[in-house]
């Protein structure tokens, strides 16, 4: 008991003296998280849009890859992206293994299942004759793709701050494409594991809770947008 | 004469193997009133996605104006021409306001229009205190108004109604039908209203189709319909209640003795003697008396002594059903039943004048 109210005392200091390495490694993770998760709205929100809205031959399959992808373990994508990053290999030459943008990567391959099948999910659950309804009122192809995502802006946001959370919070790609690179690629999780490893509980209590308190800014911001407007 | 604004050539709708539609030629001339009535399942909503240019025929051809629908073309240009309404008011996410406007910021309408039709529009539809209103907070009357108003707001060539008033309650739905028949006789909008109910189609239709197993069996003025259905299964369908097959025996000075099961009737029709017929009645044109309580002076040449064997209580009147060896459908106001002190069991005399039944000649 000791150690965690020491390490929590500690912890509170460093944050409220706003220690530089503990807030370099913090925006780091809010920029590359963010960035994967905007990137995965990008491919998400068409591919599931699509997928709910169109018929076609072994679109039962793809749904199912999709929704096999919302649980893709962060190790094994971090395996399969360094073999893509590696020196030697298909993509060796762009070397970036070991940088920011190798994460970015990982994690938009992590979030992007989970955008898609929460998107095809949401769209899905509209109402199907409110599709025909939109059409029988005269909206043009994109203006129904328009207007359905906007009534299902609820299940919407619902899929970006679960796309957030599986990224911000993974570790296992990031460790492996990063490689936890001192003021290069360290975000809050390698770093945690690190100093938790180092035996320096403070520092790793004080960046899980910059964690905590990071996921729960952003999830609020996004929960006031979805909920803005609504009365229970 | 111009071409209907609105034309089925030959069509036909197939889903898989099921044949759900098959209409050979429908016209549906510019500021008609058409009402399509038929049981649930009979492909009235299809027939209504295919005019409305939400749908494409199997076979055949939907023709606007005198011009077929190219198969894969464009059809944003001709479908703004047009406006649906469905059963359940399907309104999005917001106010009234924005979504009664919806339609025509969607054609990108200037901003003094918008504003212009959506006072208007809501003001004849009743809603525009309900402007600011968000939609979940609407009644089922509110929002179907609303529905209403984001169509009507548009001034669509043709208005595409499928069971609007199927989900509300009788007065709502009473209140909301004399207001678009109100709208309607004013506009003069071509109207296709899909419904099951008849009297929806007798209150807005100044045409009635009747559509049956995904066909359509007659189209006439809705006084001829209900009066003089073509076959037994739209006569069914209009509510004829008795409907008795026998033949003619004799004719004379334009009166047929029409033998049914034991009894003659005589019918007021041009008919041929050995013709075999159906004769339809409706409840309403059947009247009972006690057994020996007939007022001499009764001019209904048909008198059928019978036995009532069940009522059914239907708001003002009973449907008495009588056996008279053949069986008879009355409708009789609640006032009378009392009055002849009838119920199930007694002794009574069907009448019906000869000018009453509609007869329909059978192969």
């Amino acid at each position: 008991m000791e150690l965690i109210w020491q390490g929590t005392k500690q912890a509170i200091l460093l944050l409220v003296r706003g220690d530089p390495e503990v807030l370099g490694i913090a925006l780091l993770s809010l920029k590359v998280s963010g960035t994967a998760t905007l990137l995965s709205l990008l491919v998400g929100i068409p591919l599931g849009t699509s997928l709910a809205l169109t018929r076609f031959p072994g679109r039962n399959i793809a749904m199912s890859l999709v929704n096999t992808g919302m649980g893709l373990p962060p190790v094994v994508v971090g395996l399969f992206v360094s073999i893509f990053l590696w020196r030697s290999g298909p993509l060796g030459l762009l070397e970036l293994l070991y940088t920011p943008t190798a994460i970015v990567i990982a994690q938009l391959i992590i979030a992007a299942p989970i955008v898609t099948g929460l998107t095809m999910t949401a769209v899905q659950q509209l109402n199907p004759r409110l599709r025909l309804q939109l059409v029988g009122l005269g909206a043009s192809r994109l203006q129904v793709v328009w207007l359905l995502l906007k009534e299902a802006r609820l299940p919407l946001l619902a899929a970006v701050m679960a796309g957030f959370g599986a990224v911000i919070s993974e570790i296992g790609a990031s460790i492996m494409v990063g490689g936890n690179i001192y003021r290069q690629t360290r975000v809050l999780t390698t770093a945690t594991v690190l100093e938790t490893s180092k035996g320096n509980f403070d520092m790793a209590i004080a960046l899980s809770l910059l964690l905590l308190l990071l996921t729960f800014a952003v999830n609020w911001a996004l929960t006031w947008v979805q909920q803005r407007g609504r009365t229970p | 004469m111009t071409a209907p604004i609105l034309a089925l050539e030959g069509v036909k709708v197939a889903y898989g193997r099921a044949l759900v539609l098959e209409i050979p030629s429908l016209d549906i001339q510019e500021g008609q009133i058409l009402a399509v009535i038929g049981p649930n399942g009979a492909g009235k909503s299809t027939l209504l996605r295919l005019l409305g240019l939400l749908e494409v025929p199997t076979e055949g051809r939907v023709l606007f104006r005198g011009h077929p629908i190219p198969a894969r073309a464009d059809l944003l240009s001709l479908r703004r021409r047009m406006a649906s309404v469905f059963q359940e008011p399907l309104l999005t996410d917001g106010t009234v306001e924005q979504n009664v406007s919806l339609g025509l910021r969607l054609r990108r309408a200037n901003r003094a229009e918008v504003n212009r039709r959506l006072q208007e529009w809501m003001g004849t539809l009743g809603i525009r205190d309900l402007a600011k209103r968000r939609t979940r907070a609407l009644s089922g009357g509110e929002a179907q108004r609303v529905s209403l108003a984001r169509a009507l707001v548009l001034e669509p060539e043709v208005l595409l109604l499928d069971e609007p008033f199927a989900a509300l309650d009788p007065p709502t739905r009473e209140g909301l039908l004399a207001d678009l028949k109100a709208i309607l006789c004013k506009t003069r909008i071509t109207t296709i209203l899909v419904t099951h109910d008849r009297d929806e189609a007798l209150a807005l239709g100044d045409q009635v189709a009747v559509m049956i197993d995904g066909r359509i069996l007659q189209v006439d003025a809705p006084e001829r319909v209900f009066v003089t259905p073509i076959n037994e299964v739209v006569a069914r369908f209009v509510g004829v209640e008795t409907i008795l097959p026998g033949h003619v025996r004799a004719v004379s000075d334009g009166l047929a003795d029409v033998e049914v099961q034991g009894w003659t009737l005589q019918v007021a029709a041009t008919l041929t003697p050995g013709e075999r017929v159906l004769v339809c009645l409706r409840p309403e044109q059947i009247t009972l008396f006690p057994q020996g309580g007939l007022p001499a002076a009764s001019s209904a040449r048909n008198q059928l002594r019978g036995r009532v064997i069940r009522h059914l209580p239907t708001g003002p009147t009973h449907r008495v059903t009588i056996d008279c060896g053949v069986l008879l459908v009355a409708a009789v106001t609640r006032q009378s039943w009392e009055e002849l002190g009838l119920a199930d069991g007694a002794e009574v005399v069907a009448s019906f004048k000869a000018t009453a039944p509609h007869v329909i000649h059978r192969a």
